[in-house]
């Protein structure tokens, strides 16, 4: 969108530089002068939120890596001496842990807002898909993070996840074996798990920028979901969204430090305060909030189909349920992009949204009674939900009238 | 000279198709011990074989003992448990495998198992669950007196690690 760029280099230096690296105009066009919709609403601070959780994470973890010492006879000790010795070292421990948390209630607003605003509709599928991968990339980045303090919930959460991958006919052992450095999750499983953990956060990042690359090709989606016109109905990114953004962040920092000051160990397990032991499993193993409903969909398989065993039924199940993720532009036809002008899809909106909180709910249950039972209907639901919601959704719905433009909506509402 | 060569296969086609399966060769050759380097090591592998003596284990009662890095169970069965397992017929199993199938001839009483539940590898609770065996708190797999699965997301027996008695009392596991 370099039209609508004013950049004209203002000095001799300024502009010796603009015909060899453009890096100032490339700054201006892309930070400053980005043609935003008018009428974006605080949903769409997440983005900038989640730029703010993943710069809080990396800087907080470069700093733990030089305390910590990834060895099973010593990694325990580190994470306290971090929490105890290190100056400073319990607020920017506390901040790396309860951070992890935040960006995934971040994320989790912000894939949701996606959803309702129907922002992975043409043109912005890639836009979507990089999103999804980089959700993937922060699960991954999450689970091996979370081995590191290699606490009994570290230990066993890293034999699970890893006992996944052996489900797998044929290759599994083999690979469960090539994953773990041996047989059983040890030494050399939290020495790759903290290399990993080092590399994958650059990753992301550099998927990120893709995805702001994929974002500021067919511009922003808003609220109305109706495309941009002219240039009434943008604004330009600074000062009017790097406002709005900064104060969103702030807003979101309240939560975020109170637990960092008053509560830093609430988002975790007590059971993690004991150093892990190969030969007994914690009473209840749970994995983190934001892992819930996916656990909840992994464990609900527990029988056969056909002949695919209950163990390899859940993996697919498990896979599938972030998998569907990755083909819901193409789920859902319709060509209205906003929840808001579409009354049927509100409301199956909503039961989905109230069905994965059950499934968080879910996930953190005992794997007993009625659970397994509640956890059955909501993971077929989940299901049911993209695979024949949507679709017939598209096809049966009457959508209300669209705003003829997005100036228009904003002066109209402005009236009533 | 242009028509012929979009039809025909020259020496100059062969030559890039050789010369790019060689770099592929190559490439995959280099790539494989970077990715091998993650396989167990020497000194893993090196653990593979261990003795125990079962004699002070009471019975009734179970140890877990550390094989390859893996927990494993020595349970001192009683009749009852051994009869409670021979009972059950084949039909009702979900991974069927007798009690004879299950220990060594003439050792009935000593039920030797790795402790990590087929589902996703916790170690299940001793006397506990359903059928007076193991019980699984992760995902609620229920194994028998046996160490067969019975109920739940696991889908096989615990497995059972290759071992030998060398006396009575002495066996050797791996």
């Amino acid at each position: 969108m370099s039209e609508h760029s004013t950049y004209t280099p203002g000095n001799g230096v300024e502009k010796w530089l603009d015909e060899r690296l453009p890096i100032i105009r490339f700054s201006k066009e892309h930070l400053m002068d980005f043609p935003t919709p008018k009428n974006l609403n605080y949903w769409w601070t997440f983005g900038a939120i989640l730029v703010m959780c993943l710069g809080i994470q990396i800087v907080t973890g470069i700093i733990l890596a030089m305390h910590y010492t990834p060895h099973v006879s010593m990694a325990f000790d580190s994470v306290e001496h971090i929490r105890r010795d290190v100056n400073g070292g319990r607020m920017i421990q506390a901040f790396h842990a309860v951070g992890a948390s935040m960006f995934f209630a971040a994320v989790y607003i912000h894939i949701f807002r996606g959803m309702y605003f129907g922002s992975y509709k043409a043109p912005r599928e890639i836009l979507w898909i990089l999103g999804v991968l980089i959700f993937v990339l922060m699960m991954a980045t999450a689970f091996m993070g979370y081995v590191l303090p290699w606490g009994q919930m570290s230990g066993w959460a890293a034999t699970v996840i890893t006992n996944i991958f052996a489900a797998i006919p044929v290759i599994g052992t083999p690979l469960l074996e090539l994953l773990r450095g041996g047989f059983s999750v040890g030494n050399p499983t939290l020495n790759r798990f903290f290399s990993l953990h080092y590399l994958l956060p650059f990753v992301i990042a550099a998927v990120v920028a893709l995805h702001i690359w994929a974002l500021h090709v067919p511009g922003n989606n808003n609220p109305t979901g109706v495309d941009v016109k002219d240039s009434r109905d943008t604004l330009p990114f600074h000062p009017y969204y790097t406002m709005k953004d900064a104060f969103g962040m702030v807003l979101f920092l309240i939560p975020f430090v109170w637990f960092a000051f008053f509560a830093p160990d609430i988002l975790g397990h007590p059971d993690n305060y004991i150093q892990f032991s190969s030969t007994v499993t914690p009473a209840h193993i749970v994995p983190e909030w934001y892992f819930l409903p996916f656990y909840a969909i992994l464990r609900a398989i527990d029988f056969n189909i056909l002949f695919i065993d209950s163990k390899l039924g859940g993996v697919i199940f498990f896979g599938g349920s972030i998998v569907i993720l990755f083909f819901l532009p193409w789920l859902d036809t319709s060509k209205v992009r906003s929840g808001n002008f579409r009354p049927m899809f509100k409301w199956f909106y909503w039961l989905f949204v109230i069905n994965f909180v059950a499934l968080t709910y879910l996930g953190a249950a005992p794997a007993e009674g009625i659970y397994v039972v509640l956890a059955k209907i909501c993971t077929a639901y989940y299901f049911i939900h993209f695979l024949i919601v949507l679709p017939l959704l598209s096809r049966i719905e009457t959508p209300r009238p669209l705003p003829t433009s997005i100036s228009e909506s904003v002066l109209s509402k402005s009236h009533a | 000279m242009a028509t012929q060569a979009q039809h025909s296969t020259t020496r100059r086609d062969f030559i890039f198709v050789a010369t790019g399966s060689v770099a592929a060769v190559g490439a995959a050759a280099t790539v494989w011990p970077l990715i091998n380097q993650m396989n167990p090591d020497a000194s893993t592998l090196a653990l593979a074989s261990i003795e125990f003596d079962v004699s002070a284990i009471p019975e009734g009662q179970s140890v877990t003992i550390m094989w390859r890095g893996l927990p494993v169970f020595v349970r001192h069965r009683t009749p009852a448990e051994i009869e409670e397992a021979k009972a059950v017929p084949l039909s009702d199993l979900k991974d069927p495998a007798t009690d004879e199938q299950r220990t060594k001839e003439g050792h009935e009483q000593w039920l030797i198992m790795i402790a990590n539940c087929t589902h996703l590898g916790c170690v299940p609770v001793g006397d506990a669950g359903d059928f007076d065996g193991w019980f699984c708190p992760c995902h609620g797999s229920h194994y028998d007196t046996a160490g067969r699965i019975r109920k739940g997301p696991a889908p096989t027996n615990l497995v059972l690690p290759p071992y030998e008695f060398l006396s009575d009392t002495l066996v050797q596991i791996g």
